[in-house]
């Protein structure tokens, strides 16, 4: 054993790496020493400075009078009411700086035809913005209606288990936000998202979807889709507090989730929803 | 102990101590690589839920006009839009709100904003009023016969069409297109004022209509006609005929 060590160092010391240190036994256990510093220091002063951005979080949360535990966000929609104006999707595209050309959508609206033969066509020209063209087929129409669609901020959201580096996540209050600052745009989670809520922003190059326009909700307001829906199809509120616009509209209607089967048990929730709607 | 040292073989203690090295540096990357706030309310960064927050709002919500345009407020908040909020037509404003003698909001005064909303379309629900921009007074603006901030029309609508032309457009190509809609819906003439508040009758027993299809009834001779007592006694009529196409399948 001896003799492999010194050829190691003889080795070495011919390489000229540590030439200037006469015995290689003593510089290896000083090596691992400071080795072993090196990797504990940093968790260590890691663990100090979380524990105080830990305090400052806190104190922001009740300095801002929110407190994301305390809340619980859900979205009714009533495909009965919407007239398929476009102007949540217009709304929210101004509200959250989203991309103006077509397929950059937080939100928007899509028009379902089912005709006699069985027939079903959904389309969504521009999100609903530019308006739906009335177009003339000999075919008869069974049924019509249009279905707002947004992301269904999952109690089990397929997005945030993919999410190689945390991202996306649920926070305390329900809400699936983006970390655009940590994101690294690998598009996993629009892959992952059932419901196509999500894209990549063409400039930042990181995934963004609908949060229930965040900075309005912290503050008391509601989102920018619900504000200006000009029929109320949009309810939006807490879920578990009994007073709130949403408990009432879940009680009042009859409810339906998108893809229930996937068991990602969704918080928008959809009054009068037809079973084509997938 | 030293035994036991010297038992292990050579290869695997230089392998034993490459393990360490690798599970070293992977740590001190992890700690060095992984932000401070990392993890402390879940596998996120902490601090990105407050950059969230802090995205700058645009609308500013309806509340926010009433402070000063209460006139204008109270006008809307009387009439059909008052569920609409001033920003669906004035487009985001909180800069208007802020300084307001900087920032105008927008004001859509021409002929295509209105449609945008009131356009027909039969994915539309019934009864929300629509009209055909093509025909409807197309040389006017919507805004010189209708007030935006109380829209309701000029002369009440003569016929039910203006609300219901989903309906309107099946029955004029149906056997009973000659058939008044106020001969099977008795419609108070508030209706047209407040629709919802005064809704139209419907017909709801099977001798209405018996009253033209029943065998003995006295109506004209190319009605077709059906034996009351055996046609289906155990339902209504509209169970299965459409009475705005009765033709359909």
């Amino acid at each position: 054993m001896d003799k492999n060590v010194n050829q190691t160092d003889k080795w070495e010391s011919s390489e000229g790496v540590h030439s200037d240190i006469p015995s290689g036994k003593v510089e290896r256990r000083n090596f691992l020493k400071k080795l072993a510093i090196l990797a504990l220091a940093p968790i260590a002063f890691g663990f100090l400075g979380s524990t105080d951005k830990f305090k400052t979080i806190k104190k922001w949360m009740l300095e801002n009078g929110y407190v994301p535990s305390n809340h619980k966000w859900g979205m009714g929609i009533d495909i009965n009411k919407c007239i398929g104006c476009g102007r949540c999707a217009v709304a929210c595209k101004n509200e959250n700086n989203v991309p103006k050309e077509p397929f950059f959508f937080r939100t928007w609206v899509e028009r379902y035809r089912i005709y006699e033969d069985g027939d079903i066509q959904v389309d969504s020209p521009n999100g609903s913005i530019d308006g739906f063209e009335n177009s003339r087929t000999n075919k008869k129409m069974l049924r019509s209606f249009f279905v707002p669609k947004i992301c269904n901020h999952c109690e089990n959201p397929p997005c945030v288990q993919v999410c190689p580096v945390g991202a996306t996540f649920k926070g305390e209050d329900g809400v699936v936000l983006v970390d655009s600052d940590y994101c690294v745009g690998c598009r996993y989670c629009i892959q992952a998202c059932p419901y196509g809520a999500r894209f990549l922003h063409p400039v930042t190059h990181t995934a963004e979807k609908c949060t229930f326009c965040y900075h309005r909700i912290v503050q008391d307001k509601l989102p920018a889709c619900v504000e200006v829906c000009p029929t109320q199809a949009r309810v939006f509120g807490e879920l578990n507090k009994k007073a709130s616009p949403l408990v009432r509209f879940l009680r009042m209607n009859k409810i339906g989730i998108l893809k229930p089967s996937l068991n990602t048990e969704p918080k928008v929730y959809y009054a009068n929803l037809d079973m084509e709607v997938k | 102990m030293k035994k036991f040292l010297q038992k292990i073989p050579e290869q695997v203690k230089r392998l034993s101590i490459l393990l360490v090295v690798v599970v070293v540096v992977f740590i001190v990357a992890q700690s060095l690589l992984t932000p401070k706030d990392f993890g402390l309310i879940g596998h996120f960064r902490a601090t990105s839920v407050q950059n969230n927050a802090d995205k700058k709002m645009q609308y500013a919500g309806q509340e926010a006009c009433s402070d000063c345009h209460e006139d204008m407020w109270k006008i809307k908040n009387a009439g059909y839009h008052k569920n609409l909020s001033c920003e669906v037509c004035h487009g985001p404003s909180l800069n208007h709100v802020n300084e307001p003698d900087q920032f105008k909001p927008e004001k859509p005064m021409g002929r295509n904003f209105c449609p945008v909303c009131h356009e027909y379309n039969p994915s539309r629900p019934t009864g929300f009023p629509q009209i055909v921009s093509a025909s409807h007074n197309p040389r006017k603006f919507c805004i010189s016969c209708h007030n935006p901030h109380n829209p309701t029309p000029p002369q009440t609508p003569k016929d039910c069409s203006a609300c219901h032309a989903e309906i309107s457009n099946a029955k004029s190509v149906s056997s009973h297109m000659e058939i008044p809609c106020t001969k099977c819906h008795e419609t108070s003439e508030k209706h047209r004022l407040s629709p919802r508040e005064f809704l139209p009758t419907k017909p709801t027993q099977r001798e209405f209509c018996g009253q033209c299809h029943s065998k003995d009834a006295k109506s004209d001779i190319s009605i077709p006609r059906i034996n009351m007592e055996t046609h289906e006694p155990r339902y209504v009529c509209w169970q299965c005929h459409y009475p705005h196409l009765p033709e359909a399948q």
